[in-house]
């Protein structure tokens, strides 16, 4: 039952406009940004590395802050995704399709979950292929490139969590998408003000996204980084649950 | 058990919302082959009490049966036996007609082998054929009301549950929903709810008429049911209704347009007679008379309105 209201609701993005627009632009920008990178690399920094010994290669210079960008450009993204899940089902009375199937409310949140995630690493197959394509000019650092592009979906997935249950709340998709975005921005300004050299909050950086996904993206796993999305993740995804089955108890 | 008969069973069924109760004491038994309207004014109650019995809603008491399986107990296997169409349904506009019923079938436990067959025999039923691979968000509103339908009859759920069918439709897609509830009614139980009077009349098998949360009222609609001593009378030159009910054997007289009067008589042909001779001599001028059957209207009408009437 999972796997087909997830599988349903991967094949259905593909079906409306937004989706396709939002991947589009996506990868636009993200193009622009590789090259800006890939020529700020050649022009500036390869004379001046290539005199100093370990010093970071095209890897750290390029890939690395492109995976950083595009987090925070998924930020805005995320919330366009997930506001269709529950409360455009909730506008058409989808919602109480799903409800009435055998499917429990378990196996509703998880395959709308899956499907979400399903989606986004398609969207970010396009990214990847930008970043990779590089090894066909130089070495990569492939540990990086791969534990930046963890990271950078572990973030995602977190985010989708957050939208995901932000949707059960509202009937309104826009207002949805508005809410999701304060929670995330929010977030990360966490990590700013965590960051600030006054008054610098170890706390506040735990709590956001960021900090666990700028390690990774610097090439550091860490046990304790993947473990605070996944805590994430089911956080969100249980109160989902929790949310609607009080909804439905409650009427 | 016994209602090992009743394909959807529900007692006591209450919902509370924020200390104030909704729907209380419902109980229904419905056999296959009946087809049930659930009449009420708006706010009644009606909508709750389908989305509790279709399992969308946690009822605060009681408990419903699907097929004798417990909905609250077991509400996997019990949602397999049930078709629900909401007030409004529930479709996805980006997909065709055939993709949304496809994902309805899987959804309601078909194996992919079937889906094919139970997605044409729907869609035939509902006569969907010709825009099977039309987009739904090209559809009309009666289309889409058959297409909701469609989704609630796809698995062949012993119990069909539909909030307000015919809303929004004009008078030849009303009929053409009517037929289908009808021809749906051979093999399924089949539970409406409406706000028109005329639709139960002519669909339904049986009505409940649920006033403030609570059955005010419970008859079988027998089409062929014996007239009652009730008479449609139209006066060129009415007299008043304390006149007519001075007649001997004429039990009331009600005035409900100007020289139209429904006229309730004694079970006995002399009172008839009796009345056309006195408005022959009192110069009345009867140009009209018609036996009508106790309308639910008029039931409907007492049942629910009742109380604020008379007070």
């Amino acid at each position: 039952m999972i796997r087909l209201i997830a599988g349903f609701e991967y094949r259905r993005q593909f079906l409306s406009p937004l989706p396709w627009v939002l991947m589009a632009a996506m990868q636009f920008v993200m193009a622009l940004l590789f090259l800006v990178f890939l020529d700020n690399f050649l022009t500036e920094l390869q004379p001046r590395l290539s005199l100093t010994p370990d010093a970071p290669g095209a890897t750290d210079t390029i890939i690395t802050p492109l995976l950083v960008w595009g987090g925070m450009l998924w930020l805005g993204i995320i919330p366009l995704l997930t506001m269709r899940s529950f409360s455009e089902d909730r506008q058409y009375q989808r919602y109480e399709l799903l409800l009435s199937s055998p499917a429990s409310i378990t196996d509703i949140v998880l395959g709308k979950y899956l499907g979400l995630l399903l989606f986004i690493a398609t969207a970010l197959l396009p990214l990847l292929i930008t970043a990779a394509s590089l090894f066909l000019v130089t070495s990569l650092d492939w540990g990086k490139l791969i534990a930046g592009m963890m990271g950078l979906y572990l973030m995602l997935a977190s985010f989708a969590a957050a939208g995901l249950f932000i949707s059960t709340l509202t009937r309104q998709p826009g207002m949805a998408a508005t809410l999701t975005y304060g929670l995330l921005a929010l977030l990360f300004v966490l990590y700013l003000s965590g960051k600030s050299q006054g008054a610098p909050s170890p706390l506040f950086v735990y709590i956001s996204h960021f900090g666990h996904f700028l390690s990774l993206a610097s090439g550091i796993v860490q046990s304790k980084d993947i473990l605070y999305y996944l805590l994430f993740m089911s956080g969100f995804v249980a109160l989902t649950i929790h949310r609607l089955d009080w909804e439905r108890r409650r009427g | 058990m016994e209602n090992s008969q009743a394909l959807l069973h529900a007692e006591n069924l209450g919902k509370d919302y924020e200390g104030t109760s909704v729907v209380s004491d419902y109980a229904l038994t419905l056999q296959g082959g009946e087809i049930l309207g659930l009449l009420g004014p708006n706010g009644a109650g009606k909508s709750t009490t389908l989305r509790m019995l279709s399992g969308t809603l946690a009822p605060s008491s009681g408990k419903v049966l699907i097929n004798n399986i417990d909905l609250l107990e077991h509400p996997g296997r019990a949602k397999q036996n049930l078709g629900y169409l909401p007030d409004m349904p529930p479709l996805y506009p980006d997909l065709t007609v055939r993709e949304y019923l496809e994902f309805c079938a899987r959804l309601r436990g078909i194996q992919k082998a079937q889906t094919r067959q139970a997605i044409d025999t729907a869609l035939q039923r509902c006569s969907l054929d010709d825009v099977a691979n039309r987009l739904i968000a090209q559809m009309s509103m009666g289309y889409r009301q058959r297409i909701g339908i469609a989704q609630a009859i796809i698995h062949e759920p012993h119990v069909i549950i539909l909030d307000e069918p015919t809303v929004g439709l004009d008078p030849a897609q009303i009929t053409a929903i009517r037929e289908l509830i009808r021809s749906l009614a051979q093999d399924h139980a089949v539970l409406l709810s409406s706000h028109i009077l005329s639709e139960v009349e002519t669909v339904c098998t049986r009505v409940q008429i649920i006033n403030a949360g609570r059955i005010v009222h419970e008859q079988a609609l027998d089409q062929s049911r014996p007239l009652g001593m009730n008479f449609e009378l139209f006066f060129a030159r009415p007299p008043s209704c304390a006149d007519i009910e001075s007649v001997t054997g004429v039990v009331s007289a009600l005035e409900h347009d100007p020289g139209f009067f429904r006229v309730e008589l004694e079970n006995d042909d002399e009172a008839l007679a009796e009345l056309t001779r006195q408005a022959v001599s009192q110069g009345w001028q009867m140009q009209e008379m018609t036996r009508s059957r106790e309308s639910l209207e008029q039931v409907f009408m007492n049942k629910v309105f009742g109380e604020t009437i008379s007070t």
